[in-house]
């Protein structure tokens, strides 16, 4: 059957992703995906989906949506104060949806992003082993107002419901970006190795699925890099002080020092970050090293 | 004593491999040897190997287990002191137009760097250029070989857009923008064929190794190859090189 899900509202910036595009970064092609692995995880486990099912991710203002039939959803992430038909519904659970039913969000309450999974996935356009969307490659970029999306209402199999599945959700609140050591970082001198540390950085108003940017400049004198890899996590260091987190959507070579890396944890921490949130840098050592 | 290579875990999913030095077709020689040799070793999971200058960045789509073990094991790997003076690349023939209507900054160039137009093209169309890597936008070729008269700086405010195929200089580099983008390199011409196309796969026939000759085409012959390739007549001009 067609089952529809028609864009009332598209909210701030909504999009498909998915673990993103793996062997395409030797074309300069972005890896892209969903900012926050963790939240996109648990909303297709809720739902018995595999876990790399792409799934919708809103950012800040949620989008409102009515889907044309049955099927069941999840919502996880951001607590954006998902309603169903003007009732508020829990996060990380299945939430069965019938036809006609209108999904709305309200006032942000935790977190910066925020997730929907649908029982079986979208169906959508898949370019590069991947349907997660992104500019200048596929053919839609963010949720307009009147777009559809597709979804099957067939094939609804009854799956484990994983009552037991533990959720970790004070991760949205966290206030530590988990970092690496990054290949340049030895070029800091002493004391910036460890003032880096000990600040407090606001996120920047223009922040994005490409890069968090920090208000506060970290004063340096490295000089720029032979071109060289980035992938998202890398945070460079500009030579006017601005510190550069690379996120999903980031390019694939750069040629400012890369002081700090992101770990994964690190990454899903600072996709719920709100601009002039407040944040610090956590040191994290190598295993072995 | 040199310390290169060096390699590092990047992150929870990445190893970086840094061999040092400068810019130069021998650094790419010797980082795509290894890049090479380290694609076909033995890994527990799926990677991705990228090359820059003088780096090499592998990816795993998963956390690494074992990374200390990992990164021994790929220091083993690139231990190898002496690399074969052997390679296999193409080379390809990009058409360009270099017509006034394409070449916007060409007045300019002439101006500042005291060359005739003519002058421009043939030293811009003279060498057998490197593609060292693919990076900043999905198909944008990463080039060295550029003749030291036609370096000339960025504009000191970029354009909004410049089209897809423009051809232009910043610096000490030439290059294709694959897409429409705003930019701020000098731009001298144009070429009418896909750097990159996102329905074929691979999405670009360009690799990391290969090299490129400039060719200069006329409006009339830049119109005829842009209708070739619209109605999928166009084949890319290369030729194999073995040694």
């Amino acid at each position: 059957m067609k089952a529809e899900i028609e864009i009332l509202q598209p909210g701030l910036f909504s999009s498909i992703q998915d673990l993103g595009r793996f062997g395409y970064q030797k074309y300069g092609v972005p890896a892209s995906g969903v900012m926050d692995r963790y939240a996109m995880r648990i909303c297709n486990l809720v739902l018995g989906n595999p876990e790399d099912t792409g799934v919708l991710e809103f950012t800040m203002q949620g989008p409102h949506l009515k889907f044309t039939e049955s099927t069941s959803i999840s919502i996880s992430g951001a607590d954006l104060s998902a309603s169903l038909n003007g009732n508020l519904i829990p996060m990380n659970e299945r939430i069965e949806i019938n036809a006609g039913d209108e999904l709305k969000f309200g006032k942000p309450r935790s977190g910066f992003r925020a997730y929907m999974g649908i029982l079986g996935g979208f169906i959508s356009e898949e370019l590069m082993g991947s349907s997660s969307w992104y500019e200048g490659l596929t053919e839609n970029i963010r949720l307009t107002k009147g777009m559809k999306l597709h979804y099957s209402s067939e094939n609804l199999v009854e799956v484990d419901t994983y009552s037991s599945l533990k959720i970790e959700s004070d991760y949205v609140l966290s206030k530590e970006i988990e970092v690496y050591p990054g290949p340049e970082y030895d070029k800091l001198s002493v004391d910036q190795q460890k003032t880096i540390f000990n600040s407090e950085y606001t996120i920047e108003e223009t922040s994005n699925r490409m890069a968090v940017q920090f208000k506060e400049d970290f004063e340096n004198e490295l000089e720029p890099i032979i071109t060289g890899p980035v992938m998202p996590g890398t945070v460079q260091l500009t030579p006017s002080g601005k510190l550069i987190l690379l996120m999903r959507d980031c390019q694939t070579t750069g040629g400012y020092p890369r002081i700090l890396q992101l770990s994964e944890y690190g990454i899903q921490v600072l996709a719920q970050k709100l601009p002039g949130e407040k944040v610090g840098l956590f040191r994290k050592e190598y295993p072995n090293f | 004593m040199s310390k290169y290579p060096q390699i590092s875990p990047l992150g929870d999913r990445s190893i970086l491999i840094d061999f040092g030095g400068e810019i130069s077709s021998g650094s790419l020689e010797k980082v795509l040897f290894f890049k090479k040799k380290i694609e076909k070793s033995n890994f527990k999971q799926k990677v991705e190997v990228i090359n820059t200058y003088n780096s090499l960045l592998i990816s795993y789509l998963f956390t690494i287990e074992d990374v200390y073990g990992e990164v021994l094991r790929l220091k083993g790997l690139v231990r190898q002191a002496n690399i074969p003076k052997k390679s296999n690349y193409k080379i390809f023939q990009i058409p360009v137009c270099y017509d006034k209507d394409f070449g916007l900054d060409l007045e300019y160039i002439s101006k500042a760097n005291n060359l005739t137009i003519e002058d421009i093209i043939e030293l811009h169309t003279a060498p057998l250029y490197q593609i060292y890597f693919i990076g900043f936008l999905p198909g944008f070729l990463y080039l060295g070989g550029l003749d030291k008269r036609l370096h000339i700086s960025r504009k000191k405010s970029p354009r909004k857009s410049v089209e897809k195929g423009a051809v232009g200089i910043g610096e000490n580099q030439t290059g294709i923008y694959p897409k429409s983008s705003p930019g701020g390199w000098q731009i001298l011409g144009k070429t009418p064929i896909d750097l990159f196309n996102k329905n074929e796969d691979p999405p670009t026939k360009f690799s990391a190794g290969d090299k490129i000759r400039f060719v200069a085409v006329s409006k009339n012959e830049f119109v005829e190859i842009e209708k070739e390739i619209a109605d999928q007549n166009y084949t890319l001009k290369f030729e194999n090189y073995e040694g």
